[in-house]
């Protein structure tokens, strides 16, 4: 590391326009580094476009950018090597194997061809090595595309929605990925419009909507200065309204006739009292997630 | 090299990797990567091979092989009786056809499948003709008229007073194989230039790979030249299999001692219509919308140009307007250096318009350039 710096990214104010339409409005936040830092919003919230502007793909039509001391644009060939990117669309290079797009990346930062072993193994793609990219599947394509980001050890890492269009298991694959690449004290800031997955990676989440941020903080704080209640569900029929009502804790109870449900703002007596009346048959607790977060920050529903 | 050694990975991985080698020289080594990673690109793509090679290959060989033994040589004619001048006429120039009758051959003289029958009996020789060929016809006159005369000379037993010396002479107007190899070799060459270019530069910027290439420390002169070699090593490889398979026996191609001339041309050529391509790139948004217009400025160019024909008999006001296409001049000048002989004073002109082009389209080109569609 050439120097300690504490803030890897410092956003003031940052403003984009398409025509009418304000991408951007005015945002400003700090990453610090070696943190896993998440902007999340539905499609259209100026998340892309954010990220554009802070890699310098972009200019500002307002605000300051500073990228590991650096101001971005125009393009600065002294950050670029610190800088690793993966972009929305997966850019590879035509009929080369998985081996040859790292090669070839590596390449392009000065770096012999026998770090492609290395990073297949980081993603997990080693026994991938001779297949062509367009024979890989969507999440071997996503990581290989991290691969590819990483290939020179970056400071910092720029990843654009890298689980969009997973599948389940895919997304959970990748999410051992990137929890690895921050544990090598990577700084990442990435987009995603998953807000469970924001919650289970990030440090912190900015939220945005119609190009700006309505709140940004560690997930867990998000959810517990929402004061909304958790959630206890149990199977229809292992208690009736009443006897949940009278439950330590319980300020509500539903009953939609599949399931009974208890909301509580106090879940610990709740839970213990039901243990005592060995009523915790297909128990589940849910707690607020950044999803209520978002349906009280716009008083709408979350839609990806 | 600004990079980070080895920071605690491993958390992921079961052996921790290390980092091991970084190479001094990134700007060469990146050239050579990207080079070799659209070789293979371009390999690996059977169309683009096809299209590349295979295809021109076949025009040659159809143009080739259907015109090799038109060189105006044979006259068919139709014979009717014998005699001493039917058995005169000479087997290199007339291929005869015998008919009964006169009156049968006439049928087909009128039908138009016969230009012409000769008609010997005793003394009496009849020529008949058709009237539509006039070129034809005075060809068939003048032979018969010649041998009539030889045989009449030979019948005085007297000495001829003049004697005719004939003997060909190689001339500007080439056999097929000759116009049609460097014709179609600069027809391939500048089509495979404008489509590599175009669809690699539109290609690029729809998959992103611009973007990345411009968030990497590579110079944007790294990527073009890299992709610049690659067409001019494709150019040459063309060039390479033109040749060889037009020399064979099978073709008869024959190389003037001056062909090595062609090199540097086909490279001139090459950059010019790169130049076209990036300029088509520029303008397209999607591979379609490339090959569409690549299409639309080759194609014409390549008919007007005298690429698959002369152009020698086109009207004049067309022959001025072929002037302005590179692709007259490229195909101009590699007759001059393949066939015909002519030395390094045939590429002046040529050269000097192909750069030109390139400077000119070049220019316009990088100011259209976009790194994305956004």
């Amino acid at each position: 590391m050439t120097k300690t710096i504490t803030r890897t990214i410092v956003v003031e104010d940052l403003r984009k326009n398409y025509g009418e339409l304000a991408a951007v409005d005015g945002v400003s936040f700090s990453v610090a580094d070696g943190e896993f830092f998440g902007i999340l919003g539905p499609n259209g919230a100026g998340k892309t476009t954010t990220l554009e502007l802070i890699e310098g793909l972009r200019k500002p039509d307002g605000g300051r950018v500073s990228l590991l001391g650096e101001n971005p644009w125009p393009r600065n060939a002294a950050l670029l090597p610190r800088m690793g990117v993966q972009l929305q669309a997966n850019s590879f290079f035509e009929k080369l194997t998985a081996r040859e797009q790292l090669e070839t990346f590596a390449s392009l930062y000065g770096i012999g061809p026998a770090v492609a072993a290395e990073m297949l193994e980081l993603v997990g793609l080693t026994d991938k090595a001779d297949t062509r990219e367009d024979k890989l599947s969507g999440g071997q394509r996503q990581r290989l595309s991290i691969a590819c980001a990483l290939v020179h050890q970056p400071d910092v890492v720029f990843l654009d929605e890298p689980t969009a269009a997973l599948d389940p298991q895919a997304r959970r694959n990748l999410w051992d990925v990137l929890r690895a690449i921050q544990g090598e004290g990577r700084t990442i800031v990435y987009t995603t419009h998953y807000l469970d997955e924001a919650e289970a990676l990030c440090d912190r989440v900015a939220i945005m909507d119609h190009g700006r941020i309505l709140a940004l903080d560690a997930p867990a704080t998000l959810v517990r200065g929402l004061d909304a209640p958790t959630q206890v569900s149990l199977l229809h029929g292992a208690l009736t309204i009443a006897d949940a009502g009278a439950l330590p804790g319980a300020d509500e109870v539903t009953d939609d006739g599949v399931t009974i449900t208890i909301a509580t703002r106090n879940p610990t007596p709740l839970l213990a009292a039901l243990a005592d009346r060995g009523a915790l048959d297909g128990l589940s607790v849910r707690r607020a997630t950044l999803e209520d977060v978002f349906l009280q920050l716009t008083g709408r529903e979350y839609r990806a | 090299m600004t990079m980070t050694p080895s920071s605690g990975r491993g958390a992921a991985t079961a052996t921790p990797p290390t980092r091991s080698d970084t190479a001094p020289t990134a700007g060469a080594n990146a050239f050579v990567s990207l080079s070799k990673a659209m070789f293979r690109g371009f390999f690996r793509d059977r169309v683009a091979v096809f299209f590349t090679f295979l295809f021109p290959l076949m025009f040659l060989v159809v143009f080739g092989l259907l015109f090799k033994d038109d060189s105006g040589g044979t006259v068919r004619i139709g014979v009717v009786g014998d005699g001493p001048v039917i058995s005169a006429l000479p087997a290199d120039a007339v291929e005869t056809q015998r008919y009964d009758t006169l009156d049968a051959a006439l049928v087909d003289v009128r039908s138009g499948d016969l230009p012409a029958v000769v008609a010997e009996q005793g003394d009496q020789v009849t020529l008949r003709y058709a009237a539509s060929d006039a070129a034809t016809s005075a060809t068939v006159r003048g032979l018969i008229a010649g041998v009539v005369s030889e045989v009449n000379l030979r019948a005085t037993g007297q000495p001829p007073r003049v004697q005719l010396a004939a003997d060909q002479v190689e001339d500007s107007s080439l056999n097929a194989i000759q116009y049609i190899t460097p014709g179609l070799l600069s027809w391939s060459v500048a089509t495979s230039a404008v489509f590599g270019s175009a669809l690699t530069l539109v290609s690029w910027r729809r998959r992103q790979v611009l973007r990345r290439l411009r968030l990497s420390p590579v110079s944007p002169m790294t990527v073009l030249t890299s992709r610049l070699g690659v067409a001019f090593v494709v150019a040459l490889l063309q060039a390479a299999v033109f040749v060889v398979l037009g020399v064979t026996p099978l073709f008869g191609l024959q190389l003037s001692g001056m062909w090595w001339l062609s090199i540097p041309l086909l490279a001139v050529g090459t950059l010019a219509f790169f130049a076209i391509g990036m300029l088509a790139g520029s303008f397209a948004k999607t591979e379609e919308a490339a090959s569409a217009i690549a299409n639309l400025v080759v194609l014409p160019m390549a008919f007007l140009s005298g690429t698959f024909f002369p152009i020698d008999s086109a009207p004049t006001w067309l022959k001025l307007v072929s002037n302005a296409f590179p692709l007259r001049h490229l195909n101009d000048g590699m007759l001059d250096v393949m066939v015909r002989g002519q030395g390094v004073g045939a590429l002046v002109t040529p050269v000097a318009v192909l750069l030109g082009f390139t400077v000119v389209v070049g220019a316009l080109a990088a100011f259209l350039f976009s790194w994305d569609d956004g």
